[in-house]
């Protein structure tokens, strides 16, 4: 109960200070759309050329793209933690996380949430529900108890990838640029993975699942039966993969001596 | 003259120190390219080619815009950014330099570093994983180097334009991430440009962003033939003249309404 009246609290105080600057949000909102509109305008102009990918339509890639732009979201939302190292290690603000009485992965995260990332949820509402009208899908009631347990699946893979990530710096606060790179991987999870070759396809499935955030996921929503087992295994998989990276993380903890001074 | 090439050496020699960040670049690069490997793979499926283009000239124009980014990229338009909104762009201006001059120079010595040490043995790197095509005579490659330092110039020119707007806007981070979205997507790094629909093709014709990307990377795949190319390079000079203008021009206003904040 403590944890989820922080996390209010801590929402209100950022929307205080965010509202203060109403105009950066505006403009960080709209640069967001802009670099999404990037990647479907690839795809329209792509489909111009051809009928399909790796015998995927073209509505069906756009649903797989809408679908993605929703656990992402949310995970830039709330793990907006690809700078930790240099953050919380290097500047030794750690010390600071762990004199508080709440988990110190909670109290990171609740300090660098990214609310207006939020709005990447709509776009890829939108995004799906023009693809989805395109290919007349049906839904049936429950769909959207399993949409919200996809995407919470999704987010949690990604999450558990970047804590995972960011876990390192307690044991080397060496500058990397591990964050980045996985940030270019976690691209390839926006088309289907049989476009790929088998190596990367197990990589994408079962070391940096990011397969389940976007086209796995989705390929429930459309009705392919060949690809269900992989799609309800994404809560699965994302529950398993955050478990994993708390754990490490955890005892990343542990090891944690301070930067010094 | 003498000063700015210590400009250049300097900012060389800087990079050189932190050479080590950039290894991680090259591998950054190939995920990039590898991802769109397979994309354009999947998009060929069984045809020949597509809009003049066959599959391995794809693969190779994907690596090599990617790697010719590595020399033209800069960050000049955050950095003159930045100076303004902290003050420092008054010391500058004291100093017996061109401010524009020395900044386009320290571009430029970042630029050459990251060609030596980055699009090359990238270069290298990726045509060891996938199956490019090299051009095999001397005049592609002359072509190529020509056509490249005019893809830094007119993509410095865009950058020094976006910076200086931060004398106008107090904050231009907004204008800047546009910037980069409008060149990712019409400089024909992602997508060659012949492959847009032909209206946004004409739109394009009259834009000066297919100069930084699209114009180097079809000569390099062959996709230009001999009057193409010359009418491409042409256009490239064309456009870094051109774009001197504006800057020139934004430049006089923008030092008469000059406000220091803070400091």
């Amino acid at each position: 109960m403590f944890y989820v009246s922080m996390f209010f609290q801590y929402i209100a105080q950022y929307l205080k200070t965010r509202m203060e600057y109403r105009a950066d949000m505006i403009v960080e909102i709209l640069s967001d759309l802009l670099f999404q509109a990037v990647n479907l305008v690839f795809i329209l102009v792509v489909f111009g050329h051809t009928e399909s990918l790796g015998g995927w339509q073209r509505d069906e890639i756009i649903f797989i793209y809408g679908f993605f732009l929703v656990p992402y979201a949310l995970f830039s939302t709330f793990f907006n933690i690809w700078d930790f190292n240099e953050r919380y290690i290097v500047n030794g603000e750690m010390d600071r996380i762990l004199t508080r009485p709440i988990h110190s992965l909670f109290q990171v995260i609740l300090e660098r949430m990214e609310l207006e990332s939020l709005f990447g949820v709509i776009t890829g509402l939108v995004v799906m529900g023009y693809a989805a009208a395109r290919l007349n899908l049906t839904f049936h009631w429950y769909d959207i108890f399993i949409f919200i347990l996809f995407v919470f699946g999704g987010t949690l893979v990604c999450g558990s990838i970047f804590v995972a990530l960011a876990s390192i710096g307690f044991w080397s606060d060496a500058k990397t640029s591990i964050m980045p790179m996985m940030y270019n991987i976690g691209n390839y999870g926006r088309y289907p993975v049989n476009i790929y070759n088998d190596v990367i396809r197990f990589i994408l499935t079962w070391i940096l699942p990011f397969a389940f955030v976007g086209v796995y996921p989705a390929s429930y929503f459309l009705r392919k039966t060949d690809w269900y087992i992989y799609a309800f295994l994404t809560p699965v998989i994302g529950l398993l993969f955050f478990i994993l990276s708390v754990i490490i993380w955890n005892i990343g903890v542990k090891r944690y001596r301070g930067a010094g001074s | 003259m003498s000063k700015y090439l210590e400009m250049i050496r300097i900012r060389f020699l800087m990079m050189l120190a932190y050479r080590t960040n950039y290894y991680s670049g090259i591998l950054i690069y190939s995920i990039n390219i590898g991802a769109y490997y397979f994309l354009w793979t999947a998009i060929y499926g069984g045809k020949e080619s597509i809009q003049g283009l066959d599959a391995a000239q794809m693969v190779t124009y994907v690596a090599i815009s990617w790697m010719a980014r590595a020399f033209y990229f800069n960050n000049i338009d955050r950095e003159i950014a930045m100076e303004i909104r902290e003050g420092k762009v008054a010391v500058e201006l004291i100093r017996p330099y061109n401010y524009l001059g020395m900044k386009t120079m320290q571009a430029f010595g970042e630029g050459v570093f990251r060609l030596f040490f980055f699009s090359m043995p990238g270069m290298v790197i990726v045509s060891f994983i996938f199956p490019l095509e090299l051009p095999l005579d001397w005049q592609a490659w002359c072509f190529f180097a020509i056509s490249i330092f005019f893809s830094f110039v007119i993509n410095t020119e865009i950058n020094l334009l976006t910076g200086i707007s931060a004398f106008f806007l107090f904050n231009n981070d907004g204008l800047m991430r546009a910037k980069r979205v409008i060149i990712d997507l019409f400089s024909g790094l992602l997508l060659p440009i012949s492959f847009y629909p032909v209206w946004a093709q004409e739109i394009m014709e009259y834009l000066p962003f297919q100069a930084i990307s699209y114009i180097p990377s079809m000569i390099f795949t062959k996709g230009f033939q001999e009057a193409e190319i010359t009418d491409a390079i042409l256009f490239q000079l064309f456009w870094s003249i051109l774009l001197i203008i504006p800057i020139c021009a934004m430049w006089a206003v923008a030092k008469r309404k000059m406000i220091i904040q803070g400091g």
